[in-house]
This record gives C-alpha cells, structure tokens and sequence, in this order.
C-alpha cells in the first residue's frame, strides 16, 4: 500500500448525498494528506456526520468517489471502508463493555490456533500497540472499569491494529476532562508524525488552533471554505460557520444581582459529595466547575432529588423543602437539564409534543385525562418563543440537533414556571450558533429573576456566562470567585485541582 | 383512510388474510332455517300470488322447525292454506295420501334443500294426479365463502376474545418496557379459584348470580394481587421482569393444581356460561362485547389520559421519565395490576366459555398474547404501540387459526404456519419502517 507521491492520502470529490426531503449533502469535498490533522468543522446539520458515515462506509453517497493514494476505491460497507484503511472513532464507542481491552482490539480477528485464543499473545500485541502510543493501560481490565480517555485510546489502538491510516474522530474531547484533552492531542500528534492522516470533528476551538493544520468547513451540507490553521483567526472561523458575523460569543450581563433564593447547606453523598453549601441569589448564574468527576453533577443530582442523599438540607427562600425525588423537585419548582439529554433528558423516539409536556401533564390534565388542545397550544407557544426549528410538534425529539434538543428539555422547564433552573453542560455538542441563543435564553431568564446554577467544563463559557464561579474538587468546593470579569483560566484550573 | 394503515400497518394483512380464506372457503350454501325460509317465501308469493294450499315438508331437526315455524306463520298471514309434514320421506307420503283422501288440490310443496331431494317428490303429478300440479319449491342456492358467514366470524371473535383480553394488559406491560410470562397460568389460577368458589362457597350448582359473581371477583382478584406481587419485586428489588413473571408462572400453575387437586371443576350452575356463551347484546357474544368495552377503555386511556402518557414514557426512557417527574414505580405497579387482573378475567371468561375450571387452562396463552402484541405492532423494547394495533394482531392469528380449520389444515401444520406469519408480519412492518438492510 505504498503511496504514490504527489497524490494525497484521502480525496473524496463531488459527494452528494439526499435524505428522503433533505439534501445533506451537495458536491462536498474534501483532502486529506499523510501526516496531517485535518479539523472537519461545521454546525450541527451542516453535514459532518454524513460524510463521515460514507467515509465509514454507514451510508453510502448518491453521487461523488472517494480516492485513496490516487485510486479509487469502493466503499460500500463498515468492512470495505476497514480494508481500505480508514479507521472512525464515533462518539459512542464501539466496544463491548464486559470483554477485557486486549479482546476488545481483537475482536473479530482474533488470534487463534486450532481454534483456540491465544490469549498470551493478544496481550504482547496490545502492549506493543500501547506503547506506540506511550501509555500505559492494562491489557486484561475490562473495558466498562476504564475512564472514557482510557477507552477512547483503546479505540485508537484498536483502530492502529488494523492498520488504519485514516483516523477519524467524532467529537474526541467532548467527554474529557483538561488534562485528558491535552493526552489526547499528544497521541494525535504521535500519529501524525507516523504518517497517518488525522479528520478530527470538534466544536472546541482553541482544540483547532493547537492541534490542527488544516480546516475545511461545511455548512449546509456544502463546503464554504478551507484555511491553513495559522492563516485565520477564531472569528473568522466562526463566521464561516455560521455564516453570518458574531459580534459576541456571550450576551452582555444585564440585570441586577437580589438576595439570596436557593441555599444548600452541608450536601453530603459518601465520596463524591462532601459537605457542600452554597446559595444562589435571585437573578443570578451560578457557575459550578472543576474536572470530570468533581462531584458537580453528583451534586445537583442531590439538590435534585435524582440520588438520595446522606445529609444537609435546601432551602428555597429561607424554606426548607422536603427533597426525596425528582417529583418532590420538580412540585417546588425545581428543573434539571441534564449534561446526557439523550440518555436522561428525552423520550428519544417520541414526539417533541410528548417530550415537553411530560413534566406538565399535572397542569394540562384534569381528572387524568390530557387536554390535547391546551397541550399543543401550550407547546406552540413555547416553541415560537424559544425558537425551536421543527417542522412538525409530533416531529421524534431523536431527528432534532442538539440545540434544539436542549430546547425542547428548556420547553418543558419553562412551561413548568420553574424558579431554579440546573443546567448541566448546557452547551456540550451544541453547535456555536445554537450556543449563543441558549446564553441568550440564559441571561433572559436571569433578568426575569430566575436563579440559574450551570455547571460547565468549559472554561471561555463559564467565565463568559458567570454572575459568580464556585470550584470543586473531590467532592469538596474548593474555591469561589465573585469577580468573575478579572477572572483567568489558570485561576480556576488552580483551585480545581487544588 | 391512509393515516388508519400507516398507522396500523397490519390492518392490510388482517384484511388480505380475509380476502384470501374467503376465495379458499367459497363453497355452494344451502341455506336453511329461517334464512332459507325467507328465500322461499318470495319464492311462493311469486309462482302462487293468489293463494293455495302449500304442503311444507322438513326433517325432524331444530334447524327445520325454525324454517317450518316461520314459513307456517307467515303463509297463514297471508292467507295461504299450510299443511306441515316433519320428520321422513314416509311420513310425506303419507300426507300426500291423506290429501288425496280428502279430495283435496295441492298447488305448491315447501321443501328445505334436504327434503327435496325424496323420492315421494320426484313426480308428484303423475304419482298422485289428482292432486293436480304441485310445484316443488327449495331455498335457492349460491356460491359464498364460509369463512364469511355470520356464525363463523362470531365464532372467531369469540375464540380469540380471552386472549384478546390478556393481549391489553401485556400491552400495557410492554409498552412499558416489561413483559409479562405469567398470564397464561393466571388463566387457570383464575379459572380455577373461580370454580372453586363457586363449588365451595356459592352453592356449587345452585349458586345464584350474586355467589358466581363474588367468586369470579375473587378469582379476578387474586390474579390481580400476583400481579401487584410481580410489580413489586420489579420495582422494587430491581429483578429482572422476565425472571419474575417466569417464576410466577410456575407459582400460579403450581397452586391452581394444588387447589383443584389436579382435577378439573365441572360443579357449576348452568347459568354460569352466560358470559361465555350468552349472546345478549344485537346476538353478539357477550365475551366479544366485554372484550370490545374493554378495548374501547384502554384505547382511550393510553391515547388521552395521563397515565397513558406515563407508561409510554416509562418505557420509552426510564430514567429521562423518572427526572420529568413521573412517578416510574407508581406507573410499573398500574402496569403489572392491570395484566394480572386482565388475565384473571380471561381466565374467568375462559371457565364460563368452557362451563368448567381446569388447572390446565392457558397454556401457551402467554405466548399467542405477547404473539398478538408484537403483531400488532408494539415494539418489545419498549416505549412504542398502540392497542388497536395489539386487537388486530389478536385478530390476525384467530383469522389465520379459524381458516385452516376451514380448509382442512392438519393442526402441527397450523402451528407451522402460524410461526412463519408472526414472523412475516413483523418483518413486514420493520420493511415498512424502512429498518432492514441499514443494519439497524
């Protein structure tokens, strides 16, 4: 498979692709060559995803080929686009979660003799394979006891055992912690000086900027420019993107700070949560961070009422409210969007009607039965309002992208007048346009009065979004900082890993 | 009319299922009874518009009284002259003899499509000419499918209608998210407490209404506290609900032998098979009507009411459900009720139909139900589904059952063939939804 010199590693011309009523993609496309981090950049529905599914061989294209080393080739099938070479690492993993590493990278090309898995030297293989990329994981762990940074190199490692020499990755850092991140781009790095050709998908910019070489941006399933990466600046990436220019990446604070409306006292849950107290204050955004596994989550799951907790108490302007689930939540006006809105936040297959009205059936029903009328009438209003982009309310919430996604989860929040309202990541997998209307939405329901605690790990956006910055570590909060417009990066790094 | 088969798709296979046992079943009818007597009624108005004397001549069968006793009525009304004749060709000729005693005149001889064919009928004129010229009427014939006749379509709604009704509480289970082994041993549990009661507590053959109706209760009950049992334990300790309604499948068996001492209870009143065999209602099966209230109710409650909303929900995403609020124990336990006590009334229902328990009622029920649920399009993964789809999957396999019986089918080829069409029929509807061949 030597290359021929002069030809680029990947080139794939003139993709299209239709949908039955969408045209994903129009003549798309796009080079890679060896040795090169490519950034795939896009809003979400701009067609990324597409691509990289004909690029898997997941869908195949209506028109366009894929050129590999100058030849083409047919790829029509997972299996056909493998032995061509091209490795994706979808965000979602594909591996299987009871089987040990070293039989997840074999799986299905398993070493064996009469018949019989050769297990030993399974394992020099993976070792041999993790120490090309210089770290360190035990071959016999299962994968489901491994951190998502550590399955996410088993999926690199398995993708470098079968000789992968096009590595995709779908939103790679979306689930790592900082340090995590800069693990990850050392190991693409590593590639990259092997040769192998890099597409990485991120909505991280600053990722881009380090790690990248080239970008080729989408929108709207077409190709609307490419950059090297040292020759453009971050607002006119954005603007290519969106399309349009962005004057700010946050809405400007507006509104004045109350008194204090929620306040915890001594949350305590075994390890993860110690001790915790804090108050949020009337019209405030509260910003809660620190690393992946801090106990944020772990902590409005509490105040929540999603896992029972071992001690403290919350008060809801000077109240205190009984706390023992969700519905208990939810009655003092308590709302929870979830960092996984897929796994926690929707119905997936059902409709986006459904979806919003499931916490409000107790005011759209009387004596158990749903008035259909006020529910969708109710539904229309807050989808207009909102600006959620449907065209239909009985439209599954799994076809929706994440921004409207995040929407439909504000919707049902929103009809249900809640007071407090936890965002958990509000913007993860959301694309940048998107973003800036849930801050907008953010601000306006601050300066409505609302409380808001937001946990991010996205540094730009809690110092974009923050009224007042808390810091956890280890379950604890180590630190809390009120002027948040002097505030830098390094200084809430320091206290998270305090 | 399209969104009722994009809804439910498997309405078209009902119907061409229908369609094609029709064209199979097609045979010569003779109708007889009050039918074929109406038929000949026009008949004699036409060939003797002024009147006579009209011989009706019928075998000594209920179905031939029917058709003597309205042909009698109707023709005196109208001022014919009706001599009856029930029971062999002898006794027709005797008759005749007598009339031709009396020096009588005969214009017309009322036969069914059996009578007709006697020998003393064939030349009447020339055996008995003075007589005078008889003419020999039948019920005309026609060609028209059997599995199309009244009776046989009632037949069906009323063999499907226990499982029918198991099939609402299993699509409350798996919508969901559960699924539900036990319902076929709560038919005989139920069937069997029922009996029992009755035998034991009610009078056993002189029970009245009150004491049948407090042990079906009883029974119904008792299936419906099983069911609570099997929520719990899915609720609450978090078993598996397959493991639970497996075990409880046994316990419930178990005890309806134990409880009949592996007999079957026969000691009821004549009267307890209104339910089963009773036909009070425009001369539908009462079963059939209580099957239709029901389905009628749950239909509602799944499309309009809250607690439809939750099971859904439930089923759909418990933990997404469970953060919105809904109260996911609470909506699990209604669930596993629901079908306990669906399946004590089927089993009730079975016992009447049968006019006795048996502790080996139901057998396999637990199969056709989730059969019938997963053809009418409930996904077994919960979340999605429609009742209406689960009655026309109930349907599909009483129709496929019904019509081999009536083109002969040997019964092990039936179970043959019902295998293939569950699996055709739900391979249809993902071809439908457009899954197969994305590798999904």
């Amino acid at each position: 498979m030597a290359g021929t010199p002069g030809n680029p590693l990947l080139e794939m011309r003139g993709v299209a692709k239709t949908f039955p009523g969408v045209k994903a993609l129009t003549d798309v496309a796009l080079t890679l060559q060896r040795g090169e981090i490519l950034a795939l950049l896009g809003e979400n529905g701009a067609g990324k995803s597409t691509l990289i599914k004909i690029l898997g061989g997941a869908h195949s294209p209506d028109k366009g080929e894929i050129l590999i080393d100058g030849r083409e080739v047919d790829i029509h099938s997972p299996v056909s686009s493998q032995a061509a070479g091209i490795a994706i690492i979808y965000q979602e993993f594909n591996l299987v979660p009871a089987l040990s590493v070293s039989d997840n990278i074999f799986l299905g090309q398993e070493k064996t003799r009469f018949g019989i898995l050769n297990r030993a030297e399974e394992r020099k293989k993976t070792r041999e394979l993790f120490q090309r990329l210089e770290v360190d994981i035990d071959p016999d762990a299962i994968c489901n006891t491994l951190t998502v940074a550590q399955q996410q190199i088993v999926e690199i490692a398995k993708a470098l055992h079968l000789n992968a020499r096009i590595l995709v990755m779908d939103e790679p850092s979306a689930a790592l912690t900082g340090q995590e991140v800069e693990r990850l781009k050392d190991i693409a790095r590593e590639l990259r000086s092997q040769g192998i050709g890099i597409i990485y998908i991120s909505h991280r910019l600053e990722e881009i900027f380090s790690l990248c070489d080239r970008v080729t941006v989408l929108r709207d399933g077409q190709n609307v420019g490419e950059a090297k990466v040292d020759e453009i600046n971050r607002q006119q990436l954005i603007e290519m993107m969106v399309g349009r220019e962005l004057k700010d990446e946050f809405p400007p604070r507006q509104g004045a700070v109350g008194g204090t409306k929620l306040e915890v006292k001594n949350l305590s849950r075994g390890e993860v949560v110690r001790d915790v107290s804090f108050e949020v204050r009337e019209g405030e955004i509260l910003a809660l961070t620190g690393l992946m596994g801090a106990g944020r989550t772990e902590t409005v799951r509490l105040i929540f009422g999603a896992d029972p907790r071992e001690s403290g108490s919350i008060l809801l302007e000077g109240r205190e409210l009984r706390i023992d689930s969700p519905r208990d939540a939810i009655a003092e006006r308590i709302g929870l969007l979830t960092e996984d809105r897929k796994l926690q936040g929707l119905v997936l297959p059902h409709s986006v009607r459904e979806n919003f009205a499931l916490p409000n059936l107790n005011w759209l029903s009387r004596g158990g039965i749903v008035n259909g009328r006020q529910e969708r009438e109710a539904f229309d209003e807050y989808a207009s309002s909102l600006k959620i982009k449907i065209p239909h309310r009985e439209q599954a919430a799994r076809n929706l992208s994440g921004g409207n996604q995040q929407k439909v989860v504000l919707a049902k929040w929103l009809a249900r007048n809640c007071e407090v309202l936890i965002f958990d990541e509000p913007t993860r997998g959301i694309d940048v346009g998107a973003k800036y209307e849930i801050y907008c939405l953010m601000r306006e329901l601050a300066a409505k009065g609302r409380c808001i605690l937001m946990i991010s790990s996205e540094l730009p956006e809690v110092l974009g979004m923050a009224d007042r910055i808390l810091v956890m570590h280890e379950g604890r909060i180590t630190g809390e900082i009120t002027d948040v417009p002097s505030a830098t990066q390094e200084q809430i790094m320091e206290l998270a890993v305090k | 009319m399209k969104k009722l088969f994009s809804d439910y798709g498997m309405l078209l296979v009902l119907l061409v299922l229908c369609v094609l046992f029709s064209a199979l079943t097609v045979t010569t009818q003779h109708p007889g009874g009050e039918e074929g007597a109406r038929d000949l009624l026009k008949q004699i108005a036409k060939s003797q518009p002024d009147g006579g004397r009209v011989l009706v001549a019928t075998r000594d069968t209920q179905e031939d009284g029917e058709f003597s006793a309205l042909l009698e009525k109707e023709l005196t009304a109208d001022g014919y002259e009706v001599v009856l004749v029930s029971g062999q060709a002898t006794d027709a000729l005797k008759a005749l003899k007598e009339l031709v005693e009396q020096g009588q005149q005969l214009d017309v001889i009322a036969c069914t499509s059996e009578s007709a064919g006697w020998l003393v009928f064939e030349d009447v004129a020339g055996d008995h000419p003075k007589l005078g010229a008889p003419v020999l009427l039948k019920p005309e014939s026609y060609r028209w499918p059997v599995f199309l006749n009244k009776q046989n379509l009632l037949n069906i709604s009323n063999q499907i209608a226990v499982i029918a009704i198991l099939a609402i509480g299993m699509t409350m289970v798996i919508i969901a998210g559960g699924i539900d082994l036990s319902v076929g041993s709560l038919i005989a549990l139920s069937a069997i407490l029922t009996t029992w009661l009755i035998r034991e507590t009610a009078g056993a053959v002189d029970a009245d209404a009150f004491g049948m109706m407090f042990s079906s209760l009883g029974g119904i009950l008792a299936c419906g506290l099983v069911g609570l049992f099997t929520g719990l334990m899915v609720t609450v300790f978090r078993v598996p609900p397959f493991i639970v309604t497996l075990g409880m499948m046994l316990v419930a068996s178990g005890v309806a032998y134990t409880v009949a001492e592996g007999l079957s209870i026969h000691q009821v009143p004549d009267s307890f098979v209104w339910l089963g065999r009773g036909a009070d209602f425009l001369s539908i099966p009462n079963a059939v009507v209580l099957m239709l209230l029901l389905y009628g109710a749950a239909h509602y409650m799944m499309s309009h009411m809250k607690m439809g909303r939750f099971l859904y929900a439930v089923g759909g995403n418990e933990e997404a459900a469970r953060l919105s609020g809904v109260p996911v124990r609470r909506v699990l336990l209604f669930a596993y009720v629901c079908a306990g006590l669906l399946a004590g009334l089927g089993g009730v229902v079975m016992a009447s139909q049968l006019k006795s328990g048996s502790p080996t009622y139901g057998q396999m029920y637990e199969l056709y139900t989730i059969a019938a649920v997963v053809v009418g399009g409930t996904s077994l993964m919960g979340g999605e589904g429609k009742m209406i789809g689960t009655l026309i999957g109930a349907f599909i396999i009483a129709v496929i059952q019904n019509g081999m019986n009536l083109i002969g089918v040997e019964p092990y080829t039936q179970k043959i063939v019902l295998g293939a069409v569950i699996l055709i029929a739900v391979w249809l509807d993902k071809v439908k939804q457009g899954a197969v061949g994305k590798g999904k």
